[in-house]
C-alpha cells in the first residue's frame, strides 16, 4: 500500500478579537493510502471542511495554516510549496468536489469550458483536444447526451447534473486523491444515491484515494474503509468502518449513532446530543466535549485528553485509559 | 423616531461616519455662528489698493478683486449653500417619498404612468432641466432656486421608495392590516412610511453633497445665487478673471466645497451601510 | 430574447418621447418672455422684435408652437439659433466631434484605469493601497469639476507652463498644418480637460468596481477555480472580473448623464469647442432654440446609452441571454 497523503498535527488559525488567534482545526493527523476511502465525519462547525481546504492550502485569508503542520503528498511537502508549486498540485494531485454545485460553478461559462480549463491548466493540449477529453469525462460521470451538455451553462442543468460536472472537473487533471466535501448534502435524496454511485465507480476504475467529508453516517457505511470522527477541531475517534459501527467508543460517536432515528421497531423519542457545537471562542478548558458529555467526570475538566492510539481504535477521551 | 436615530447612531460608530458628521457639524457651526465675528462680506474697503491681496493676518484667506475679505465670504457663502442644500433635499425626499409610496402601493395604471414619467425625466440630466428653466427666467430669487432644485431631485428617490414599498407590500403585517380593513391611507402612513425612513435618510445625506455641487455649478454659470450675495460657485466664477494674480480667491471656496461634499458623502456612506448592511 | 429586445426598444422610444415633451414644457414654463430677455441685453427696435417673434413662432398659441416643434423634429429641423442665426443642427454637428473626442477619451480612461484600480483595490483589501485609494476617490468625487479644471489650468497651464490650458488647437497651426503635428497639438490640448473630467468619474467607477469585485471574490466558484490549479491572474480576471464587470456596465448607463453634466463645466473652463460649451453659450445668450436642441441631443444620448447598456448586459450574461 503506497501512502499518498500524510497529515500531521494540522493546525489552521484565524484571528479573533483582541489579537488572539483561534484554531478551528487544532492538531489533526491522519493518513491516506492509495485506493483507500476515508470518511471524515462531524457536525457543522467541527472543522472538517477547513481541514480539506488546508490540504492544498486554500484557507481564505486572514486564516492561516500553521507552518508547523505536516502535509505530505507522497514525497511532496505541501507546506514548503509556494505560488506556482501550489498551483501545480491543485487539481493535479488533489481534486476537490464542493457542497453546492450551483454556487461552485461559474455561471457565465459553459460546463465544457470549465472542465477544459481544468485540463489545460495542467496538460499542454489544444482546445480541441481538451474539448474531446471533457466530452469523455462527462460520459464517464454518467451525464446523458454529453455532447449537448458540453455547451450548457450551469443554470441550464439540474442539481444532479451540476454535481456530475463538478466531479468531472475534479477528475480532469487525473489526481491521485479526491476530496469530496459534503458532495450530496445539497441534492435531493434520489439524486444522492446516484452521485455516490458515480463516485464509487470512478474511485475503483481510477484507483484513487478518497477523502469523504460528511455529517451523514448513512453515507459512510459500506463506502468508507475507515472513519474519523471530528469534534471542535480535533479527531476524537478513528477506526475501520465495521469496527466503528459495531463498537463506537467515544461518547460523541455514541451520541451520533444514537441520534440517528431508527425505522425498525417502536420509537418513543429521539435522542439528540444535548447542546450544540461551540464556536472556537467558547471552547472549554479540558475536554472540549465535556459540557455535552453524559459520561464526563472530574478529570475531563482538568486537562484535554490526548489521542490514544489503540490496535483497532484511536480515541481522544479520558475513558480510554480505563479501557472502555 | 428611533427608525431614524438608529442608523445615525450606528453610522456615528464607524470612523467614516464620525469623521463626516464632525466635519459637517463644524462647517455648519461656522456658517451659523461665525459671520458676526468676521468682516462684512459685501464691504469693499479699498478697491484700489486692497484688492487681490494674498492671505495675511488681516485677511486670513486674502481679498478678491473688489478687496472683499475672502474668509468672510466663504463663511457667509456656507450659510447659503448649506441652507439651500438642507431645504432642497428636504423637498426632494418629501416628493420622492410621496410619489414612491403612491406608485408602489396603488400599482396598476397609476404606477405605470408615474414611472414612465420618471424615466422620461431621468433622461434629461438634472443640470439641463435647471438650465432650461433658469436660462429663460429673470433673476431668480433664492427661494425659487431652492424650490426648483428640490423639485428636480426626487426622481431617483421615488424609484427607490417604490421598490421598497413593492417589497413591503408583501410583508405579513401589511396584509394583516389590510385584512382588518385599514384604509389605504392608514396602511401607508402607519406601516409603509416608517419602513421607508431608512432609505430616505440615505437619500437625504447623499443628496446634500449633490445639491451643493449643483448649486455651486449653477452659480458658476451665473444662474444660481445672484451677486452680490456671496456663494461658493459665484466666488469661483469671479476668481476666474484673476486666476493668475489672486489664486486664493478661487482656491478657498473650492476647498470649502470639497470638504463639505466629502464629509456629507462620508456620512451618507456610513448611514447607507447602517441601513442596509448587505451592501458593505 | 428578441421579444425582450423589441420591448426594451419600444420602452426607450416612449421614454424619449416623454423627455421631448418635458423639454418643450420646461422651456415654455419658464416665466418671462425669451425675446424680452434678448432685447434686455441689446436694445432692438420694436419692428425687429416683432419680426423675430413671428419668425420663431412666439406669437402663436402653445399648441401651435408644440405642433411646429414636433413637425420640425420629424424633419430633423431643430430651428435657427437666435444668436448665431444658423440652423441649430449644423451648429451642433460642428461641435459634436470635439465632445466625442473628450467624452470618448474619458470613457476609455474610466474603463481601463478605473476598472484596473478598482480590481487592484479589491485584491489588496484593507491594505494601505486600498485605504489611500478610497480616500482619494472619495475626495475626487467631492470636487466640483469646474474648480478642479481651474486649479489644474492654473497650476499646470499657467504656473508651470507644461500644457495648454484653453482651446482645442493652437490657432497658429490651424487646418493648414500637417496632420501629425495637428493631432499631437490636439492631444496636448486634450490632456487637461480629459484629466479633469476623469478624476470625478474614475472615482465613481473605482468604488463600484471594488465593491462588485469584493462580492464576487467571496463566492464559492472562486474557490473551485483555485482548487482546479488556475493561476491567480486567471482567477482574478477570467473568473472573478468576468462576473464583477456587470455592475460596472450598468454604471455606464447611470454615468452618462454625469459625463454630460461634467463636460458642460469642463468644456466651458477650458474653452473646449464642444457641445457643452455650446450649451453654456446658449444659456448666456438666452438662445432657446439652441438650448433646446442641445438638451434634446443629451436626452437622446442618455436614452441610447441606457439601451445599449441593457443590451450589452443581456448579451454578456448567459442567464439572461438564454431565458
Amino acid at each position: 500500500m503506497t501512502r499518498v497523503l500524510e497529515v500531521g498535527n494540522l493546525r489552521v488559525s484565524f484571528p479573533g478579537e483582541n489579537g488572539r488567534r483561534y484554531c478551528p482545526v487544532d492538531g489533526v493527523s491522519f493518513t491516506l493510502d492509495r485506493g483507500e476511502t476515508m470518511a471524515l465525519v462531524g457536525e457543522s462547525g467541527c472543522g472538517k471542511s477547513l481541514t480539506s481546504l488546508a490540504l492544498v492550502r486554500l484557507i481564505p485569508p486572514p486564516g492561516r495554516v500553521d507552518p508547523k503542520s505536516v502535509i505530505h503528498l507522497g514525497d511532496t511537502d505541501v507546506m514548503a510549496l509556494q505560488g506556482e508549486g501550489l498551483r501545480r498540485i491543485r487539481g493535479r494531485r488533489v481534486g476537490m468536489i464542493f457542497q453546492d454545485p450551483m454556487t461552485s460553478l461559474n455561471p457565465v461559462f459553459t460546463a465544457g469550458d470549465q472542465i477544459g480549463e481544468a485540463i489545460r491548466a495542467h496538460f499542454p493540449v489544444s482546445r480541441a483536444e481538451a474539448r474531446e477529453r471533457s466530452l469523455r469525462l462527462l460520459q464517464e460521470v454518467g451525464i446523458p447526451d454529453a455532447a449537448a451538455r458540453l455547451d450548457a451553462y450551469p443554470h441550464q442543468l439540474s442539481g444532479g447534473m451540476r454535481q456530475r460536472v463538478m466531479i468531472a472537473i475534479a477528475l480532469a487533471a487525473e489526481p491521485e486523491i479526491l476530496v469530496a466535501d459534503e458532495p450530496t448534502t445539497a441534492l435531493d435524496v434520489t439524486v444522492q444515491a446516484q452521485i455516490l454511485e458515480v463516485l464509487d465507480r470512478l474511485r475503483a476504475s481510477r484507483g484513487m484515494a478518497v477523502l469523504l467529508i460528511t455529517h451523514d453516517l448513512g453515507i459512510v457505511a459500506g463506502r468508507a474503509d475507515r472513519v474519523a470522527v471530528m469534534y471542535a477541531g480535533q479527531i476524537v475517534e478513528e477506526a475501520p468502518t465495521p469496527e466503528l459501527f459495531a463498537r463506537p467508543s467515544h461518547p460523541y460517536t455514541q451520541g451520533l449513532f444514537a441520534s440517528v432515528p431508527r425505522i425498525h421497531g417502536p420509537v418513543k423519542r429521539l435522542t439528540p446530543i444535548a447542546g450544540s457545537v461551540p464556536p472556537p471562542a467558547d471552547w472549554p478548558a479540558g475536554c472540549r466535549f465535556r459540557p455535552r458529555c453524559p459520561k464526563a467526570f472530574d478529570k475531563c475538566t482538568q486537562a484535554p485528553p490526548p489521542l490514544v492510539v489503540g490496535p483497532q481504535h484511536d480515541m481522544r477521551c479520558w475513558l480510554a485509559e480505563g479501557g472502555q | 423616531m428611533t427608525v431614524l436615530l438608529e442608523p445615525l447612531r450606528r453610522a456615528w460608530r464607524t470612523p467614516r461616519g464620525r469623521a463626516g458628521a464632525l466635519v459637517l457639524l463644524v462647517i455648519a457651526a461656522a456658517a451659523i455662528f461665525s459671520p458676526p465675528f468676521l468682516q462684512d462680506p459685501l464691504a469693499q474697503p479699498d478697491p484700489v489698493e486692497g484688492a487681490n491681496l494674498g492671505p495675511s493676518a488681516a485677511h486670513l484667506f486674502g481679498t478678491d478683486q473688489l478687496s472683499r475679505d475672502v474668509l468672510s465670504r466663504v463663511a457667509t457663502g456656507a450659510r447659503i449653500s448649506l441652507a439651500v442644500a438642507a431645504i432642497a433635499v428636504g423637498l426632494s425626499i418629501t416628493i420622492g417619498a410621496l410619489v414612491g409610496l403612491v406608485a408602489g402601493y396603488w400599482g396598476g395604471y397609476v404606477d405605470a404612468a408615474l414611472m414612465r414619467l420618471v424615466d422620461g425625466a431621468l433622461a434629461i440630466p438634472r443640470l439641463f432641466i435647471l438650465l432650461l428653466v433658469l436660462a429663460m427666467s429673470d433673476r431668480v430669487p433664492v427661494w425659487l432656486l431652492v424650490v426648483l432644485i428640490g423639485a428636480t431631485g426626487w426622481l431617483g428617490t421615488s424609484r427607490i421608495i417604490r421598490g421598497e414599498v413593492l417589497r413591503l407590500r408583501e410583508e405579513s403585517y401589511v396584509r394583516a392590516a389590510e385584512a382588518l380593513g385599514a384604509s389605504r391611507r392608514r396602511v401607508i402612513l402607519r406601516h409603509l412610511l416608517p419602513n421607508t425612513l431608512g432609505p430616505l435618510l440615505v437619500a437625504a445625506t447623499l443628496g446634500v453633497g449633490d445639491v451643493i455641487l449643483l448649486e455651486a455649478g449653477l452659480s458658476f454659470l451665473g444662474l444660481g445665487v445672484q451677486p452680490p450675495a456671496p456663494s461658493w460657485g459665484g466666488m469661483i466664477l469671479d476668481a476666474r478673471e484673476v486666476l493668475v494674480t489672486a489664486p486664493w480667491a478661487g482656491l478657498f471656496p473650492g476647498i470649502a466645497i470639497v470638504l463639505t461634499v466629502l464629509s456629507a458623502n462620508l456620512l451618507g456612506d456610513a448611514v447607507r451601510d447602517a441601513v442596509d448592511p448587505r451592501g458593505a | 430574447m428578441r421579444r425582450w429586445l423589441l420591448r426594451r426598444t419600444a420602452q426607450a422610444v416612449v421614454t424619449l418621447a416623454i423627455a421631448l415633451v418635458l423639454i418643450f414644457v420646461l422651456m415654455r414654463l419658464a416665466p418671462g418672455d425669451p425675446l424680452a430677455r434678448l432685447s434686455e441685453d441689446r436694445p432692438l427696435p420694436a419692428a425687429q422684435v416683432a419680426a423675430l417673434r413671428a419668425r420663431f413662432g412666439l406669437d402663436r398659441s402653445i399648441r401651435e408652437q408644440f405642433g411646429t416643434f414636433i413637425g420640425g423634429l420629424a424633419r430633423g429641423d431643430l430651428g435657427i439659433s437666435i444668436e448665431y442665426g444658423r440652423p441649430v443642427t449644423s451648429l451642433m454637428a460642428e461641435r459634436l466631434p470635439a465632445t466625442l473626442l473628450l467624452g470618448g477619451t474619458v470613457l476609455l480612461l474610466n474603463f481601463t484605469a478605473g476598472v484596473w484600480l478598482g480590481v487592484g483595490q479589491a485584491k489588496r483589501r484593507g491594505g494601505a493601497v486600498d485605504r489611500s485609494l478610497t480616500v482619494l476617490s472619495l475626495a475626487g468625487y467631492a470636487m466640483p469639476s469646474f474648480w478642479l479644471g481651474l486649479v489644474l489650468a492654473w497650476l499646470v497651464g499657467v504656473k508651470w507652463h507644461l500644457l495648454p490650458a484653453a482651446g482645442m488647437e493652437d490657432p497658429l497651426l490651424g487646418p493648414a498644418g500637417r496632420p501629425l503635428a495637428r493631432a499631437a497639438d490636439i492631444g496636448r490640448h486634450l490632456i487637461l480637460p480629459a484629466l479633469t473630467l476623469s478624476v470625478v468619474s474614475i472615482a465613481a467607477t473605482m468604488r463600484y468596481q471594488r465593491t462588485a469585485m469584493l462580492e464576487v471574490l467571496r463566492l464559492p466558484y472562486i474557490v473551485t477555480a483555485r482548487a482546479k490549479g488556475l493561476g491567480e491572474r486567471a482567477v482574478t480576471w477570467h473568473h472573478a472580473w468576468r462576473n464583477a464587470f456587470f455592475p460596472v456596465l450598468t454604471l455606464f448607463g447611470l454615468w452618462l448623464p454625469l459625463l454630460v453634466t461634467g463636460s458642460v463645466f469642463v468644456e466651458s473652463v477650458f474653452a473646449w469647442p464642444g457641445l457643452g460649451s455650446l450649451a453654456v453659450t446658449a444659456v448666456g445668450y438666452r438662445d432657446y432654440p439652441l438650448l433646446m436642441g442641445t438638451s434634446l441631443l443629451v436626452a437622446v444620448v442618455v436614452v441610447c446609452g441606457s439601451l445599449l447598456t441593457d443590451l450589452a448586459y443581456a448579451v454578456l450574461d448567459p442567464r439572461v441571454r438564454l431565458s
